[in-house]
């Protein structure tokens, strides 16, 4: 399924989108000029990597500073043990979508439970 | 050097042995912790963990099938050092020596004497290891009044906590404001609303004399041991504060009573440089108990915060391995966060530090705002509530600024 983002031109280098679905997706322009998406919630705990620290191709947590590899969604420091989903990024006539991932999201303990329990 | 030692086997241990294998070291490599347990993440002890929502799997801080070829000796108590032979002398009489040290042995909760009539009191806690958190979790369950002893980040954790496990909770603090040493008297007691708002008694500016405690332990029969169990707790103004769980959160002392006389030099922890080296060739302390000089306040300070722990062992291994030739790069300033009634804080670098502090972007009274310390026009300090962007934005010059 190919779901729609924003404008390439409305996400400046360096900024990320966070894409509002269930559970949601963040869409990273990074100061080269490349577009990654990957699952928004840190698999650590629940945290925003929308809200991280963008650096090269790689995204610190905003809450523990584990780090994730944009490109394989690979954790590449700790406290994270497992990888966040990646999913493809499309850009045509400007406009940036991406194509979500078949696999099961990692993520973590708390958010898991409440997604199990139905009332996220 | 051909083996290394790591005293502590809590996230500071785990994060240098890490760094050493990271760093190229390959010899023998020793992890020596007290508790029984694997290392394990102790920021959950005081929230996710009491719910229930993180279990005890979840905890673990090394990755399914990370191996740092390493021997752990758990349940191993270091008891002495002698530094002539380089040997750790541990609980029950065993030894392990070892080229280079690393010092990591954490700190210990503080405690009150929790007696009434002369006997040791079922019912008061504290929370520091995974056993507290048992323990605590387990009596949390029966329900109740809870009193919390001490105006810190755990107690105000483990009051939000049992406030939506639906405990009636007190929080009691000697300070005229909590919080007010890490965040300053201002947005000390704006944070700390967070407790009235949730219609949790805050009672501040009074200290605790003592503890009364029932004949019998739980349903009326005697406990085991012949313990009673907490009734009240008692103030020094001479209040009485019925309770049926009390957790003391009065701050922590390091670990560091084993290395007495041991010429490490002690003073308030283990003494450090900038990067992590002790007096002594080849020791390093990381952590908890180690005092780092810091450079740019020309001062000793003993940063008790997870990151600290995460981030500062790559720094002292480094200069393990180096012999004490690296240059160490600076440090980021200190960071921590808390999770209190569902909002969202976080703090980075040094409050003391200054002569004023704005909100520069939403509203204290909203529970959602930016706010920045400075000392002569220049940031020294950030606070955020619910603003995990824009902190982390702040967070990143603060620490651009320091490099």
């Amino acid at each position: 399924m190919k779901i729609p983002v924003c404008r390439l031109a409305d996400l400046p280098r360096g900024e990320a989108y966070r894409l509002e679905i269930d559970p949601p997706v963040s869409v990273f322009h990074t100061d080269d000029g490349e577009v990654f998406a990957i699952d928004d919630t840190c698999t650590h705990q629940d945290a925003s990597l929308a809200d991280g620290w963008l650096e090269g191709c790689e995204v610190e947590c905003p809450l523990h500073a584990s780090k994730f590899d944009l490109r394989t969604g690979a954790v590449d420091t700790s406290p994270a043990k497992r990888p966040v989903r990646t999913h493809q990024v499309l850009v045509e006539d400007g406009m940036i979508y991406v194509e979500l991932s078949p696999a099961a999201p990692n993520l973590p303990p708390c958010v898991g439970a409440r997604l199990a329990q139905g009332s996220a | 050097m051909r083996s290394v030692a790591v005293v502590g086997a809590s996230l500071a241990g785990l994060s240098a042995a890490r760094s050493l294998r990271r760093q190229g070291y390959d010899g023998r490599l020793v992890i020596i912790g007290d508790e029984p347990h694997r290392p394990y993440d102790r920021p959950p002890l005081s929230k996710e963990f009491l719910t229930g929502a993180v279990a005890e799997a979840d905890l673990a801080l090394e990755a399914d099938g990370e191996d740092l070829a390493a021997e752990w000796l758990l349940g191993a108590r270091a008891t002495g050092f002698d530094r002539t032979e380089r040997r750790i002398r541990l609980a029950g009489d065993t030894a392990v020596r070892a080229d280079g040290i690393v010092i990591a042995t954490g700190a210990a909760a503080r405690t009150l004497p929790a007696r009434a009539g002369g006997r040791k009191l079922a019912g008061v806690h504290t929370l520091r290891t995974l056993d507290d958190a048992r323990a605590l979790r387990d009596d949390l369950a029966r329900g109740g009044r809870l009193v919390v002893i001490g105006g810190g980040f755990i107690g105000a954790e483990v009051a939000s906590t049992a406030y939506a496990l639906g405990l009636d909770v007190t929080v009691v603090v000697v300070a005229p404001t909590p919080l007010a040493r890490p965040l300053g008297e201002t947005m000390g007691g704006v944070v700390s609303s967070l407790h009235a708002d949730h219609g949790v008694r805050l009672l501040c500016g009074v200290g605790v004399k003592g503890f009364s405690g029932g004949e019998r332990g739980e349903a009326g029969v005697p406990t085991a041991d012949g313990r009673g169990r907490v009734t009240a707790v008692l103030l020094e103004d001479g209040r009485r504060l019925p309770a049926d769980i009390v957790v003391v959160g009065v701050g922590a002392r390091p670990n560091v009573e084993w290395l007495e006389s041991s010429g490490i030099e002690l003073e308030n922890g283990v003494k450090c440089g900038a990067d992590g080296r002790t007096n002594l060739t080849a020791v390093v302390a990381v952590g908890d108990c180690a005092n780092w000089y810091d450079p740019a306040a020309g001062i000793h300070r003993r940063v008790e915060h997870w990151t600290g722990a995460k981030e500062r062992p790559a720094v002292a291994v480094t200069t393990l391995l180096s012999g004490g030739a690296g240059e160490p790069g600076p440090v980021r300033p200190p960071y921590f966060w808390s999770d209190q009634y569902g909002v969202r804080i976080q703090f980075t670098g040094h409050a003391a530090a200054a002569d004023s502090v704005t909100v520069e972007e939403g509203a204290a009274d909203d529970r959602s705002f930016l706010a920045v310390y400075r000392r002569a026009g220049a940031p020294v300090a950030v606070l955020g509530m619910d603003q995990p962007r824009l902190f982390t934005r702040w967070r990143k010059q603060l620490a651009a600024a320091g490099a």
